[in-house]
């Protein structure tokens, strides 16, 4: 067989990272350009206006608050969920493919999905209505409501978008050998025990994946949020779309955006950071 | 006190039976072999009185007590997976002590009974490493070790030298015989190694399609093979069996003629290969030499007697050339008749 040329790898990736950078790193360099060119030059006036906003506090403590609950429960739950999933094996499939319908909806659709459930006049008012429970239609997602708008939030959330963590959970199951539990269960250990003991610290390459995917997501949450909370509950993504569309103020929306990408870059450094295994300890 | 009672155990993988219908008891402090070829259901078995594999029907006892129903980790005993199934992402010291953790056993314990067990599989160097970086044998050694520690009274293990080479395996099994019965490990072993069960075991229990063949020590296995299957699969050179034709309760090979347990009709002659000695010319049994391999303390010759194809351990003060016939005698007593229908041994024959 004829050697290939050294460089052919490179030749037929090369349309792929052209067309990354074309699409990916030329906007981004625009963006970052953007929040901080001012009219008299480069500086961080932007980032002052934006950090100035009444709003910004609030936007940044609703973000990290709603990636602070949401991404854990999702973790868990899909923890749980792909747990189960490895007892069964008749039906297996279908279960999975019915938990993952919701991946296939848009954000946007699932935000106005929980709208008209939750809404005042929405299906959960009248059911409970109904019930005799309340007495009336009853405002869940108004600025008087923050806990039950938090709630609503998070729940769309959760509905939404925990079964990609579930997908990546349930291939990375599959990928322990069935034997260290067993080991495991033969030298004492008890459900649990396997489970934080063995199952988990063999997971940690597809949690990383996991974590790293939704928490980056869930930095960026905006139309579950926007949908059901409308401005009653600014996040960092919002207020960048008030500031481009209602503001017109493309140079702050920018600083917004760049906030947003550096701490989603943090997030993945130190989850990259602590969730590495060591290559020893790889499977 | 634990021994181990396995009493009417089946298994069926769907409609694929892989035990049927199997009794066996190991006594207290026993050691036992089962012996098979790949696919006999050893691993099955164990893995049934492990509690990692549910049975068909049956029971199982564990020191007298009823285990059938009770979780793995409730069964009181250790296990050495034919794969190891050493965890990954724990140091080789973390592995062995893992059953003592499970166990919340105190520190001192721990260092204690980790050192001794390293020390026993020679191991000790390799304490601070990932199964990552071992090599097969050594992880092999890790998971027996991570057993030991634990120092049960019942062991299972699952081919647990099949990965070392020829001169560690020898001298982990003396090590692992001493051990063991020092302790008074009751000990159940699978292997398809017939000389690592013949040297190892108390008792040996040759499985064949689900089935236990025989149960017996290791000489009686090897000398009085309850069937064919046992006589060909333990022994190397396998034991020899000739077709023949009795009349009046007796067979006559060429000039050899022998008493045995059938008035007429077909029966077949059991005979190990270093039993077969030479005779002199004119009598015995006339065997044409085709094959001679020269192994140092003899030669193992391979050839044809009465059409059939038999091997001899052949020991004799003259080289032997292929193309040449000899003439052999069996040693009186180690002839085993077998049926030769079913292939069992004909009772009282031996
Ligand atoms: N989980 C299983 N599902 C279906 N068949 C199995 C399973 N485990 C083992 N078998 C079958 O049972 C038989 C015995 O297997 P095993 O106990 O592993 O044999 P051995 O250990 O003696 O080589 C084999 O034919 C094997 O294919
Ligand atoms: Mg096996």
């Amino acid at each position: 067989m004829q050697a290939r040329p050294a460089y052919l790898p490179y030749l037929l990736l090369a349309p792929s990272v052209l067309f990354l950078a074309a699409l990916f790193l030329y906007p981004l360099a625009e963006t970052i350009l953007l929040s901080v060119r001012t009219a008299e030059g480069f500086s961080f006036d932007n980032y002052r206006r934006m950090a100035g906003d009444l709003n910004f506090a609030s936007a940044l403590g609703n973000t990290f608050l709603l990636v602070g609950v949401v991404v854990p429960l999702q973790i868990a739950l899909a923890l749980g969920l792909a747990q189960m999933l490895t007892k069964i094996t008749r039906g297996r499939e279908i279960v999975l493919w019915v938990w993952t319908i919701p991946m296939g909806v848009s954000d946007l659709a699932a935000g106005l999905v929980w709208l008209a459930l939750l809404t005042d006049r929405g299906y959960v008012n009248s059911a409970l209505f109904a019930l005799g429970l309340i007495d009336g239609p009853t405002g869940w997602l108004s600025y008087e409501t923050p806990v039950t708008l938090f709630v609503a939030i998070v729940l769309a959330e959760v509905w939404r978008a925990t079964a990609i963590v579930l997908v990546i959970l349930v291939a990375g199951f599959g990928l322990i050998p069935k034997e260290y539990g067993e080991a495991a269960e033969i030298f004492g250990a008890t459900p649990w025990q396997r489970f934080t003991r063995v199952t988990l610290p063999l997971l940690k390459p597809s949690l990383q994946t996991a974590l790293i995917l939704r928490t980056v997501l869930a930095f960026e949450v905006f139309a579950v949020v926007f949908a059901l909370g409308g401005r009653n509950f600014p996040v960092l993504v919002s207020e960048a779309y008030v500031w481009q569309f209602e503001n017109q103020s493309y140079a702050v929306a920018a600083a917004y955006a760049v906030v947003v990408m550096a701490i989603s870059l943090a997030a993945t450094a130190i989850y990259l950071r602590v969730l590495r295994v060591k290559p020893e300890a790889r499977l | 006190m634990a021994g181990i009672a396995i009493e009417n155990v089946r298994k069926s993988f769907g409609s694929m039976t892989a035990l049927k219908e199997l009794s066996l008891n190991v006594e207290d402090g026993e050691f036992v072999a089962l012996l098979g070829p790949s696919g006999c259901g050893k691993t099955t078995l164990l893995r049934i009185v492990a509690g990692l594999e549910t049975r068909t029907s049956g029971r199982i006892l564990v020191g007298g007590r009823d285990v059938s129903d009770l979780p793995p980790r409730e069964r009181k005993l250790a296990m050495v997976f034919q794969n190891y199934a050493v965890f990954p992402h724990m140091t080789v010291y973390e592995n062995i002590a893992f059953g003592l953790r499970m166990a919340k056993a105190d520190r001192t314990k721990v260092e204690r009974q980790v050192q001794r067990a390293a020390g026993l599989m020679h191991i000790e160097h390799l304490l601070g490493r990932h199964p990552g970086q071992l090599s097969g044998g050594q992880r092999q050694r890790v998971a027996v070790a991570r057993a030991l520690a634990v120092e049960p009274s019942v062991l299972l293990m699952d081919e647990p030298l099949s990965n070392l080479d020829a001169l560690l395996r020898m001298e982990m099994r003396a090590e692992l015989k001493a051990v063991l019965r020092e302790a008074g490990t009751t000990t159940l072993y699978v292997t398809h190694d017939q000389t690592e069960a013949m040297g190892l075991a108390d008792r040996i229990a040759v499985m064949h399609g689900g089935r236990i063949e025989q149960l017996a020590p290791p000489m009686a296995v090897y000398r009085t093979p309850a069937t064919v299957f046992v006589g060909s699969f333990v022994g190397a050179p396998p034991m020899n069996f000739l077709r023949c034709q009795a009349a009046d309760g007796a067979v006559a090979i060429g000039a050899l003629k022998l008493a045995c347990p059938r008035n007429s009709g077909e029966i077949v002659m059991g005979v190990r290969a270093e039993d077969l000695l030479p005779a002199t010319a004119g009598t015995g049994l006339p065997f044409e030499v085709r094959v001679v391999e020269p192994l140092g303390s003899h030669a193992l010759l391979t050839g044809t007697a009465h059409r059939q194809q038999i091997r001899v351990v052949y020991a004799g003060e003259r080289d032997v050339s292929a193309g040449e016939t000899l003439h052999l005698a069996p040693i009186a007593g180690r002839i085993c008749w077998m049926d030769a229908a079913d292939g069992r041994a004909i009772e009282g024959t031996t």
